[in-house]
């Protein structure tokens, strides 16, 4: 029942691009191997034997195709698709910006992303998402999506319009932030689904069992007097929700999932066959509960860092496909709001410009994931939203990232292209850089010293 | 030592060196005249976000005795009523250069967060439900006055563990001094993982008569109504150290303020057994001690601009 286009925004001067001897690597079209790849008008026009294509001007930059030596060592991926990022607008500009928070998006190699709405006010109206998403069409890197609140002010009392909402291009509804609490509200929202549609994505947290915790419950929060959060507090919501879904045959998502037992709840759902799918974020991948122990107030997100077994058991489940995607939870809030004691802080971290950096030298470095199946997993959300999927493929639109794998970095090092710099990797050595992002056909991002690499 | 912030930065020997440095204080205390020149023209700033008393006054009464100025700063009825931030409240304390600053705040974590925005020896004088060093100094004077060593004693502190910086301290401080720690309360009250600082969990007194030393805590009335136990009356009838479980052998301790009838019976807080008004005066030269070995001996300064924005950086 959407009519409106689901994504708006984006860059909007269609790139002409000679990508030369690239290693273009395509988990679902299968290449992996070295290419010359030329974008004309923003789509990919040709994809030839490295060296073989000639550039506009004869070799020479003539300012009408930009030309880029891959020297056989970059990569070029499909660009990386984030189902799950805060962009505070409208209402909490200082923390982040559509502007801002889609250059951070591209920066880290992603060519959409879609926003949530715990935002002052909530998106939960039609002309609001209307209004916003005619400001996303203007000032975004990017091409954004939407997910409107479930409920009304995320207050979990009342139905959002949902089939106004949809009409207006909302991707589907989530009230992310604060789980939707009442079974029988989330079920009510299940049977609105069948009428107009959309992804019913869930945070999932007991807030009876989470009260007043600001970390993982556990050895370390026990020895810093933090009060915890179980991981309980999360898994009996999702095995909750995820009967709700089959019981009422409707479509959910599990946003960022933090313990083992969640992904067995996740296994579980998808072997009775209910229409689920799951996230988990950079983050809940690389970090534990051990990280918490400065009290960095970067290192408090919701849901929190866990043990090692239920990282190890998240990186299992994405390798499987219980957790179908990656997702950052891009969560910006300002230094002053987190330089801050502990508990006082809000929970987020920021993880777009590191999302592929941190995700390469965890775990595929680590030799915990294949490279490819990393690309898989980081362009996978994309189709759980109803949305095609970034391919490297003749005339189709450009959606590619370009990477040096060799390069390394620390964290911050640059400064950051997000409004705030509350990132959990901040400071960490990190290989695999982001060197340019052509979203929708248009070139968003391109690293600073690309030009040097390239000459 | 350049901050005193949490039991674990502090090894055996500086335990014993602290509380040597504190007897030595402890017998000019019987002099007529009780003040020493050592901190002259140091500044003490007391900086509290909670209401206290014992502690407060017996910090301000440490540093009075070295000859220190005193300043305190209560948070109520301040510039954190009007929205001030933690950083802004010491950035401009800062401004008037204290040597040390003595911190209590609701918030776990805070007095480490401080130590990084400014030049003043920090002491940290109760960070939430994290720690509370000075008191876990204190009882080890008080027991070392009392019994001598405590290497290889079992100490049983008892109630409610989840919400005390005390006993997360103490469990701390007593295992460096060698005792065995073992932490009893209703299991609401234990967190999860506790055990991980190397102390046993009980969760009833049926064996307290193994205990040398019995270290009960406060328990407060709001816990009730948090649901964290049933009732009080429940709680004293499991929990309460009275005459009867009590052995003649034991010592006793409690931070205060005691309710009586609730976590102690009447008759045991008046027993010899007691060491509670001793912990009381222990705290005068304890934090003499802590404040003569963080101003007294010679510190590098640390250069501000170098830690500006450590945390997010």
């Amino acid at each position: 029942m959407s009519t409106a286009e689901p994504l708006v925004g984006g860059r909007k001067t269609p790139a002409d691009l000679l990508l030369r001897d690239v290693h273009v690597l395509d988990p679902r079209t299968g290449i992996d191997a070295r290419h010359d790849v030329r974008v004309r008008d923003g789509t990919v026009a040709e994809l030839a034997e490295p060296g073989s294509l000639k550039g506009a001007g004869g070799g020479e930059d003539t300012g009408e195709e930009e030309l880029i030596d891959g020297a056989g060592r970059l990569r070029l991926l499909p660009a990386f698709f984030d189902p799950h990022v805060h962009l505070r607008t409208p209402g909490q500009e200082h923390k982040e910006d559509l502007d801002s928070g889609t250059r951070a998006a591209a920066a880290g190699g992603f060519s959409a992303v879609i926003a949530m709405p715990n935002t002052d006010p909530v998106l939960d109206s039609a002309p609001l998402l209307r209004s916003l998403r005619d400001a996303a069409a203007r000032e975004t890197s990017v091409p954004v999506g939407f997910l409107p609140a479930i409920t009304r002010g995320l207050a979990g009392e009342q139905l959002s319009e949902m089939a106004e909402l949809r009409q207006e291009g909302a991707l589907g509804f989530t009230d992310d932030g604060k789980p939707v609490k009442s079974a029988g509200m989330l079920r009510k929202a299940l049977q609105y689904q069948r009428l107009c549609g959309g992804v019913l994505a869930l945070h999932e947290e007991d807030p009876t069992l989470s009260h007043g915790g600001s970390m993982h419950e556990g050895a370390v929060s026990a020895a810093l007097g933090l009060s915890g959060i179980p991981t309980i507090a999360e898994s009996t919501m999702v095995a909750r929700d995820a009967a709700l879904a089959g019981y009422e045959d409707g479509r959910v998502h599990f946003q960022h999932l933090s313990c083992a037992a969640s992904v067995e709840a996740v296994a579980d759902a998808k072997a009775r066959g209910w229409r689920v799918s799951a996230e988990v974020c950079p983050h809940h991948l690389l970090l534990t509960e051990e990280d918490v122990r400065g009290m960095n107030t970067s290192m408090k997100m919701h849901p929190p860092l866990t043990t090692d077994a239920d990282r190890l058991a998240l990186i299992e489940g994405l390798r499987t496909g219980t957790i179908d995607c990656v997702a950052t939870d891009h969560a910006p809030h300002a230094r002053n709001e987190k330089e801050v004691p502990f508990e006082q802080a809000p929970m987020g971290s920021t993880g777009l410009e590191t999302a592929f950096a941190a995700l390469y030298t965890g775990l595929v470095l680590a030799g915990l994931l294949d490279l490819s199946l990393l690309v898989e997993r980081m362009t996978a959300g994309a189709a759980l939203f109803g949305l095609p999927t970034p391919t490297i493929a003749l005339d189709s639109p450009a959606n590619l990232t370009l990477v040096d794998l060799d390069a390394t970095w620390i964290a911050g090092e640059h400064g950051w292209e997000s409004r705030s710099e509350n990132c959990c990797f901040a400071g960490r050595e990190l290989q695999g850089r982001v060197l340019m992002t052509i979203a929708a056909g248009a070139v968003a991002h391109r690293d600073r010293k690309l030009s040097l690499v390239g000459a | 030592m350049k901050h005193l912030i949490s039991i674990e930065d502090l090894e055996r020997a500086d335990i014993e060196r602290i509380v040597a440095q504190a007897e030595r204080f402890a017998e000019i205390s019987h002099r007529e005249i009780k003040t020493l020149p050592t901190l002259r023209g140091r500044m003490v700033l007391n900086l509290f976000y909670e209401s206290s008393t014992r502690t407060r006054s017996s910090f301000e009464l440490a540093a009075k005795r070295l000859s220190a100025d005193v300043v305190n700063f209560a948070a109520s009825g301040s510039s954190v009523e009007k929205g001030e931030s933690l950083k802004d409240t010491v950035l401009t304390l800062s401004a008037h250069k204290p040597d040390a600053i003595v911190l209590r705040t609701p918030w776990a974590g805070a007095a480490d967060l401080v130590s990084g925005w400014c030049n003043a020896a920090i002491v940290n004088a109760g960070d939430g439900k994290h720690e509370h060093p000075t008191q876990a100094l204190l009882d080890v004077y008080t027991l070392h006055q009392r019994v001598g060593s405590i290497d290889g004693s079992s100490i049983w502190i008892v109630g409610d563990v989840a919400h005390s910086r005390v006993a997360r301290s103490n469990v701390l401080a007593f295992q460096r001094m060698g005792a065995k720690v073992t932490v009893v309360g209703p299991p609401t009250l234990i967190p999860r993982g506790i055990e991980q600082l190397g102390c046993e969990v009980r969760y009833t007194l049926d064996e307290l008569h193994t205990a040398d030393i019995v270290y009960a805590l406060r328990m407060q009335n709001e816990r009730m109504s948090e649901m964290w136990i049933p009732s009080i009356r429940e709680y004293a009838a499991w929990y309460q150290i009275n005459g009867r479980r009590l052995s003649p052998h034991q010592v006793l301790m409690h931070p205060g303020p005691v309710n009586r009838g609730v976590e102690l019976s009447g008759e045991v807080v008046d027993s010899p057994q007691a060491v509670i008004t001793a912990q009381v005066q222990a705290g005068v030269v304890v934090r003499m001690a802590v404040l003569y070995e963080l101003l007294a001996v010679a510190r590098e300064p640390r250069p501000v601009a170098a830690m500006a924005g450590s945390q997010l950086a």
